[in-house]
């Protein structure tokens, strides 16, 4: 136990301001350059250089396209419902933005003023309040495709309302085996779970919540493979068609913080938050106003375990725009599949599962620690092999190719198509009677 | 499903979403880490043209300062594509000239007739592309501006063999 001492009410006030502050604009210039990053990501995986002409390899991009987009023109269509139009990026940004004040970025910094926790609001609520606000993100979607007055925006709404509505559930349901196990739904005591309590990531014990978060994230978040509310080559812009300007980059803020957000939750959730891997002196939390449990604070420390933090959101953020390039989108029924045939179905079971090993760990007596955590891993880990084996064999999408082969191995006996061989024609329905006419015209 | 829609029985064993996504993303991220670019920086590298390249068109000028062009009016004939206004004169020892040579390069389609069917090689088509402009007027070049080009000319013409004999 090491007693800081609890912030005055001014200095409460003012420590939360400066936080707000720079959190907001933290987020703000990281959302900015998160846009860099993704046009440089495929630029990059594109053998490209990715923009390299504003500033020292590109750098100062951002800078260019915000004053674009305040310079551009406001376009408004004829027929849109004005009022609801301008309403929605609004809709949609705010949350985006509110949703980062429970997340805990760094261990506590004892300043002389009293002892100040790394998280702009510590509510109890913590993982209900974001799934709450970034379920409101929806309407911001809905609300323009409705407005806009245009066919390709509205289907491009009625997608976003559906898929981000079916996959709230998956999202919700992936988080309850996290909650089992941290107790608790404040951000800050499910990482003082990972680092102190339990010892452990939440991802060793929960790697299959993990998954099933991370898919539900990205669809939550509608990016590819999940853009459907976008889905450019088939909706134009989908939501967003019909916005410029100003409006459109909030938007776009509002689905990179989402992601940013995403990202944060999965660092935070799963990876231990702001702590660094086997090392104690970080272990900390604050579990009265300016007592802190654990190791002692530091500004270095905070310092140290804001940049590990910082580091692995970038990682996701990262893995985010990996996928985003590297996958073809969903389709829309297969989105809907997946969300509530497989998403569902196996968040569920695995509740049931966790619930009952810790169930069973209870009631053998075995402590809550590193052990209880190893067993639980354990069973992770035979779930996650289950999970994988069924699905990899079960849901194929596969090209033309080996398609070929798959009408003969159902009839006996499956033969690889060997490349430059003649592979074996599936059988039609109705046989080519005569040769086509150009091909008679070319042997004569 | 109200419409009909042919629904695929998809083989099953032989191929795998999973594995599959892991091949993607490990493709992907070896293109990630790979230095070698397909990029054209653009206006630090030039494309090489081929010799065949026909831009915007110039027009030669004899040592005096004098266009070549004879004022014959081959090239407004042949020209497929119109663009090309020529009224001739002529001065006091029976020399023929142009009064007005005008290409409009917005309807010219670039096919080099005008420079095969130059008697006195006089018009020819360039190695040039960089011609953007604010106007759409400025884009019918006369006789000057046809002269003071300065960009290499299309190789069907051979320098070697001015006449072509």
């Amino acid at each position: 136990m090491h007693e800081i001492g609890a912030l005055s009410p001014t200095a409460w006030l003012i420590a939360s301001i400066l936080k707000i502050v720079v959190a907001f604009t933290t987020v703000m210039i990281t959302v900015a350059y998160m846009t860099l990053l993704e046009r440089k990501i495929a630029g990059w995986i594109q053998d490209r250089y990715g923009p390299n002409r504003v500033g020292p390899s590109g750098i100062m991009q951002p800078l260019a396209d915000g004053l674009k987009n305040i310079m551009k023109e406001e376009t408004l269509p004829k027929n849109a419902a004005r009022f609801f139009f301008v309403l929605a990026p609004m809709i949609a940004i705010i949350p985006a933005l509110v949703t980062f004040a429970v997340v805990p970025v760094a261990a506590p910094l004892p300043t002389p003023w009293g002892l100040v926790d790394m998280v702009i609001a510590d509510v109890p609520v913590g993982i209900l309040f974001i799934l709450a606000l970034s379920g409101l993100g929806a309407y911001g979607l809905v609300l323009a495709g409705w407005s806009s007055f245009n066919k390709y925006a509205f289907l491009g709404g009625l997608r976003a309302s559906a898929q981000l509505v079916s996959y709230e559930v998956g999202l919700g349901l992936s988080l309850i085996p996290v909650i089992m196990i941290a107790g608790n739904v404040t951000l800050t005591q499910v990482v003082w779970t990972q680092q102190g309590e339990l010892g452990l990531w939440l991802a060793l014990p929960l790697g299959l919540s993990f998954f099933l978060f991370i898919v539900s994230a990205f669809a939550e978040t509608s990016r590819l493979p999940f853009d459907m509310p976008e889905a450019e080559s088939e909706l134009v812009a989908g939501y967003h068609s019909e916005y410029s300007a100003m409006k459109f980059s909030m938007f776009m803020i509002a689905e990179f913080s989402h992601m940013l957000t995403a990202s944060m939750l999965m660092a935070t959730l799963f990876f231990g938050g702001w702590d660094i891997p086997f090392w104690k002196g970080d272990d900390m939390v604050v579990v009265a106003p300016g007592v802190v449990q654990g190791a002692e604070p530091a500004v270095w420390k905070t310092l140290l375990t804001y940049a590990v933090f910082a580091a692995k959101t970038m990682v996701f953020v990262f893995i985010y725009m990996w996928v985003r390039w590297t996958l073809p989108r969903f389709r829309y029924d297969q989105i809907m599949d997946l969300g509530w045939k497989v998403l569902f179905e196996v968040a569920l079971a695995f509740i049931i599962l966790i619930g009952a090993t810790m169930l069973i760990l209870d009631k053998i007596g075995i402590e809550y620690g590193p052990v209880y955590g190893l067993i639980l891993t354990a069973v992770n880990v035979v779930a996650m092999a289950i999970f994988f084996w069924v699905v990899d064999r079960d849901r194929v999408i596969s090209g033309a190719s080996a398609r070929r082969g798959w009408r003969k191995e159902r009839r006996g006996g499956f033969t690889p198509i060997i490349p430059g061989e003649t592979a074996p024609r599936r059988p039609t329905a109705v046989e080519p009677e005569a040769e086509p006419a150009f091909a008679q015209a070319g042997a004569e | 499903m109200a419409i009909g829609v042919k629904v695929l029985e998809r083989p099953r064993g032989t191929t795998s979403y999973f594995r599959a996504t892991l091949k993607g993303m490990a493709l992907t991220f070896r293109h990630l880490i790979d230095t070698e670019k397909v990029t054209l920086e653009y206006p630090d590298e030039k494309p090489e043209l081929s010799p065949r390249w026909r831009g915007t068109h110039r027009m030669e000028v004899h040592a005096d300062g004098r266009p070549k062009c004879v004022a014959c009016g081959l090239c407004p004939t042949i020209c497929p594509a119109n663009c090309i206004r020529l009224v001739p004169g002529e001065d006091d020892q029976g020399n023929r000239y142009p009064v007005v040579y005008e290409i409009d390069e917005f309807r010219c389609i670039f096919c080099g007739m005008c420079q095969e069917v130059c008697p006195v090689e006089a018009i020819h088509v360039g190695q040039d592309y960089e011609n953007a402009e604010y106007t759409r007027e400025r884009f019918v070049y006369d006789l000057d501006r046809l002269m003071a080009q300065d960009h290499p000319v299309t190789e069907l013409w051979d320098p070697s063999d001015p006449l072509g004999q």
